[in-house]
């Protein structure tokens, strides 16, 4: 019986110690998932935590429209059946813009934009105004290279 | 663990909510994936194009090429240029696919399967000359609202398919019939059912063409999608627009036809010119028919540099809408002087014609090379802009590049 109860007394050491062992290796396992898992999930944290709208260099990331006072109501209004694309390789006056509005009112569905019409009208004659172009412009942007 | 877990949950609930709609099994979606679903789409791989071709409209789908990569003599679809006024198809069942023919002055209403139009009808194959109706917008100025093309909506691919005419025949239709007018598959970018983003047409004229084809294949192959899979009407040296893609039923009209895009500005010029800027009414504006005369110098492309004393081979195509190119002249001199280039025939009507020529520089410096291409009517294109037009159609302007002898 002493052989047994001191056999069992031993076995209460080693459980012991194996739970310790056990113990300091989990607080490790997390730490050590704490510090790798931080960086495995940063294409997560880049989805959680990038704004939408955020602005680099004065552009409206997601769109590449540029931010200005009125940039919120044209992307609501504007970016929702075609692409900013085409508002912004458009030049126009106040009256054209105003004018397109009025066709993609009349023929695409735009809804009545209400009191967001003359915020969005003035974003755009103020950062999207027509440039004087002439009968015919110089050849521009050109890139020089060796004809062989 | 829990905090990844977390991370990774919400991060799920996010691209959900963006989805709209659960990601089933996304707990076993790899770390870092982005799902298809959200992935911005390459055109390049989507639409099988180079990766020099321009985007300019990413919704609706609008690209063009540049002049150095329509050197080819047929156009092969990776140069092609994509004009979409709506929403490109999605599932198109080949098998299920009909054609319709209807309007007041068709015979009978009548449907067509395409195994049918491919086996019951004669094929014919041209090479045809599409240029997109706004090609070289971009210049106007004023400038006109629109996709901001420059010079490379233009294509000439050789299209197979069956002749218009023979279907219209096939059908038959009254003596009252004035106009065709088509309707596609594609979806307005409102994504109403009730719109269609565009449905032009022709004149009878046109419409009973030996050239006008109800195509089912480009470059000996199936369509591609984004050029009008599995038909396509192909109505070369018009604007492009009157070549509907997806088509689905054609409306034999007693009339002009009044789809969507045949009215108010779209595709319609002044018939007597005006002043830039000018307003112009409605009843003054005139649906363009066939493409002016114009050109463009695909080699060298523009920027090259070579030695003094060296010669310059240049070469380019040529087209005329409904005529054919005379007189192919260059002139590195500003317009003042000019010498002609050798000019091929056309392979067919309505196909666009190489010119080519051999340049000798006479000193060192500064060049622009441009081409002026002259129809046989005896128009030729202008140097400056052609007259304004309120949505900045149909610039011939005479292309042109940079040289320089070092």
């Amino acid at each position: 019986m002493p052989d047994h109860k001191s056999f069992w007394k031993n076995s209460r050491k080693a459980y012991r110690f194996l739970i310790v062992l056990c113990g300091v290796a989990f607080i490790a396992a997390i730490l050590v998932f704490y510090i790798k898992g931080d960086k495995v999930d940063d294409n997560y944290e880049d989805v959680v935590e990038k704004d939408p709208n955020r602005i680099e260099n004065g552009i409206h990331v997601r769109t590449g429209l540029i931010d200005a006072p009125g940039l919120t109501e044209t992307v609501n209004n504007c970016t929702t059946c075609h692409s900013a694309k085409l508002v912004i390789q458009n030049r126009m006056s106040k009256a054209r813009w105003q004018a397109t509005i009025r066709w993609m009112q009349e023929t695409q569905n735009l809804w009545d934009l209400g009191d967001q019409e003359d915020i969005i009208v003035n974003y755009l004659v103020t950062n999207y105004p027509p440039q004087k172009k002439g009968r015919r412009q110089s050849l521009s942007d050109v890139e020089w290279y060796t004809l062989k | 663990m829990q905090r990844r877990n977390f991370v990774k949950k919400s991060a799920l609930a996010y691209l959900a909510g963006i989805l709209g709609a659960d990601i089933v099994y996304g707990a076993k979606m790899p770390m870092g994936y982005v799902p298809l679903g959200l992935q911005e789409p390459d055109p390049f791989t989507l639409f099988d194009k180079s990766k020099e071709m321009v985007v300019l409209n990413d919704r609706p789908w609008n690209m063009e090429a540049q002049a150095h990569l329509l050197d080819d003599a047929v156009t092969p679809n990776q140069y092609m240029f994509i004009r979409n006024n709506g929403i490109i198809p999605e599932d198109i069942d080949v098998d299920n696919w009909t054609l319709t023919l209807d309007g007041e002055s068709v015979k009978e209403r009548k449907s067509y399967t395409i195994q049918q139009l491919r086996t019951e009808f004669k094929p014919y194959t041209y090479q045809l000359t599409l240029e997109c109706g706004g090609n070289g917008r971009s210049e106007f100025d004023p400038p006109a609202k629109g996709n901001q093309w420059t010079i490379g909506a233009v294509s000439c691919a050789r299209w197979t398919g069956l002749r218009l005419r023979d279907l219209l025949e096939d059908v038959g239709f009254n003596d009252d019939a004035v106009y065709i007018g088509y309707h596609g598959a594609d979806v307005h970018l409102s994504r109403n059912p009730d719109k269609e983003p565009i449905s032009r047409g022709m004149p009878m004229a046109k419409a009973l063409q030996d050239e006008t084809l109800l195509a089912y294949n480009m470059n000996g192959e199936d369509i591609p999608l984004a050029h009008g899979f599995p038909l396509r009407l192909v109505a070369g040296g018009w604007p492009a627009s009157v070549s509907g893609k997806w088509i689905n039923r054609i409306s034999i009209r007693n009339q002009v036809h009044d789809g969507a895009k045949m009215e108010g500005s779209s595709y319609r010029v002044p018939c007597h010119s005006v002043a830039p800027g000018e307003k112009v009414a409605d009843e003054d504006m005139c649906i363009i028919e066939s493409m002016p005369v114009k050109s463009l110098i695909t080699y060298p492309k523009s920027g090259a540099m070579i030695s003094e004393g060296e010669k310059m081979n240049i070469r380019g195509h040529a087209w005329a809408g409904e005529l054919e190119v005379d007189k192919l002249d260059y002139s590195i001199d500003f317009g003042a002087t000019w010498r002609p280039c050798s000019l091929q025939k056309p392979n067919n009507r309505l196909a666009w014609q190489q010119f080519s020529a051999s340049i000798d520089f006479p000193k060192k410096g500064y060049y622009e090379v441009w081409a002026r291409a002259t129809d046989s009517r005896g128009i030729a294109q202008p140097m400056v802009l052609p007259g304004w037009n309120p949505k900045g159609y149909l610039n011939n302007a005479c292309h042109r590049i940079a040289v320089k002898i070092v």
